[in-house]
């Protein structure tokens, strides 16, 4: 009896917390279809705000994605080498470079793009173009893809692969082609689903780094958040829903095969 | 190529990247932060000047309290849907964990809908009490925010650690007489301690840096990221706002790098 009533206790909070997580996403949700969202959903639905927002904002949500697209192809070209070349060879000097890597995770976005606001911020042209952001969203996410990839090879022994390559007479380049690789490939997916995901959602950073004509999907949302409607605002936040959920779904199931292993 | 060569060329585009981009415009912000009318104090004025200090002492209590009812509600979540399996548990952790990587901002505007001008809890407590309650725009509004994308995190870690505990511990401990509370608080507790280091580490961080959140919320709330970024856009105070930030970076990194000492794994705040 004890232990029902424990069990009963126990699930109540867990479903108490799980509403308060879910419910305001219902809430933003219905109101970014409803009519007119003081009057409640009696007043019928509709898509109109979906469509303004896409009217409004298209620009905003296509600069996301190629900005999101570049740092992925940033960091696999930068990171997944590099990843190789830090768990090859090891030593302090790894670990410094790995460190240093990672300071990016601790140190709030602000800070970084004050950084790069105070260094690069004279330089007009780079200044005003979304390369800019593309900086900021690369160094903020370069430690989630050389750590996913690193991790991988942690488990694989990829040394011994490597040197069995070698001693049959590849050359380094066609060993990373042909053999680390496809061995990092677990961990490259992962790391390019997670670079895809912050970089969409990277608000901290691009705030202070956009132009009024650099405007990520992020920064629209915070002006429609500001400017907008309630219910212009929430469409906003559906697309937004609609566009990130996927990746989170795909990361949690590359995360569960990822345990069975 | 020799290997060793070809092993530098793997490396050589990060270490650009990273000194370009990274390292030189943080010894640049050093730099500027140095370099104002306060000269180096400028450092010590985010503890010696009384209106930077009680926004830092504000930014602390509010991480703190936030890292201390995440690590409570998370465990209570986190035990319960590692031990029992019953219809329903998927969807339910899928429903805790899925606000994993919604940023600042959105998480700000869901919580303007669950208690802003127009939001639920207004509408309930209007129609209840007649009064309508709102408090998104507040301090209070900010904690449910922090609350809000702390919960999925702390939920992930604490499971996990769960998931690693030995049950013949608690089974002994049981079978010597010990109350269930008991073992909770002797057996369990203790050992999912490095689990909470780790993870409150990261609430603890995240929260002081979070900037999305407040900026969402805005009006008066005095949060360290707010007072830096108001000095750098409204009062281009460029020397005090990189000093503030350099001082909110070391912190964020030393509660990180302490955590992470004492619990042996892997620490990083996010945003």
């Amino acid at each position: 009896m004890r232990d029902r009533l424990i069990f009963a206790g126990q699930l109540g909070f867990t479903l108490l917390v799980a509403a308060f997580l879910v419910v305001p996403v219902v809430l933003s949700i219905s109101a970014g279809v409803t009519v007119n969202y003081f009057r409640g959903i009696q007043s019928g639905v509709t898509l109109q705000w979906v469509v303004q927002v896409w009217n409004l904002y298209a620009g905003e949500i296509g600069l996301s994605f190629l900005i999101a697209f570049a740092t992925l192809a940033v960091t696999l070209v930068v990171g997944v080498p590099a990843a190789y070349g830090l768990h090859v060879k090891g030593g302090r000097l790894s670990r410094v470079i790995e460190e240093i890597i990672t300071l990016p995770l601790a140190i709030p976005g602000l800070a970084i793009a004050l950084a790069l606001l105070l260094t690069y911020g004279g330089f007009g042209g780079f200044r005003q173009s979304w390369l800019f952001i593309l900086t900021g969203h690369v160094v903020f996410t370069m430690p989630f893809m050389v750590r996913s990839v690193m991790a991988v090879f942690a488990s694989v022994d990829i040394k011994t692969l490597d040197e069995g390559a070698a001693s049959l007479g590849a050359s380094p380049w066609t060993r990373f082609c042909n053999v680390i690789v496809p061995n990092a490939m677990p961990g490259i997916l992962a790391g390019s689903l997670m670079v895809v995901t912050l970089s969409l959602g990277e608000f901290n950073l691009t705030w202070m780094l956009h132009t009024p004509l650099t405007k990520t999907l992020p920064v629209g949302l915070a002006d429609s958040y500001a400017s907008m409607r309630l219910e212009v605002a929430s469409a906003y936040t559906l697309i937004f829903f609609i566009m990130i959920v996927p990746l989170l779904v795909a990361m949690q199931m590359f995360a569960e095969k990822g345990e069975k292993k | 190529m020799s290997h060793r060569n070809f092993i530098w060329i793997c490396l050589l585009p990060l270490v650009v990247v990273t000194a370009a981009f990274f390292l030189l415009p943080m010894a640049q912000l050093l730099a500027v932060g140095a370099g104002g009318s306060r000269g180096m104090s400028a450092y010590l004025a985010i503890i010696t000047e009384p209106r930077y200090r009680a926004t830092l002492i504000n930014t602390v209590v509010l991480a703190a309290a936030t890292t201390i009812a995440t690590l409570v509600i998370a465990t209570i979540a986190g035990l319960f849907l590692q031990r029992h399996r019953f219809p329903g548990r998927a969807v339910l952790i899928a429903m805790l964990t899925f606000p994993l990587a919604f940023p600042g901002v959105v998480v700000g505007f869901l919580i303007i809908l669950l208690a802003g001008r127009q939001g639920l809890i207004g509408a309930i407590t209007a129609a209840v009490t007649g009064e309508k309650v709102v408090f998104a725009y507040s301090i209070f509004g900010l904690f449910l925010g922090y609350l809000y994308f702390s919960i999925p995190r702390v939920i992930l870690t604490v499971m996990a650690a769960v998931q690693k505990l030995d049950i013949g511990l608690e089974e002994a401990a049981r079978s010597l007489g010990a109350s269930p509370w008991a073992v909770q608080r002797d057996v369990v507790l203790p050992a999912l301690g490095p689990a909470f280091v780790a993870s409150g580490a990261i609430a603890f961080a995240t929260a002081m840096g979070a900037f999305g959140t407040a900026f969402t919320l805005a009006t008066n709330i005095d949060v360290l990221p707010m007072l830096i970024y108001t000095e750098f856009t409204l009062a281009a105070n460029f020397a005090i706002s990189a000093a503030l930030s350099i001082g909110l970076g070391v912190i964020a990194w030393a509660i990180l790098a302490l955590a992470r000492s004492m619990s042996g794994g892997a620490v990083a705040a996010a945003g």
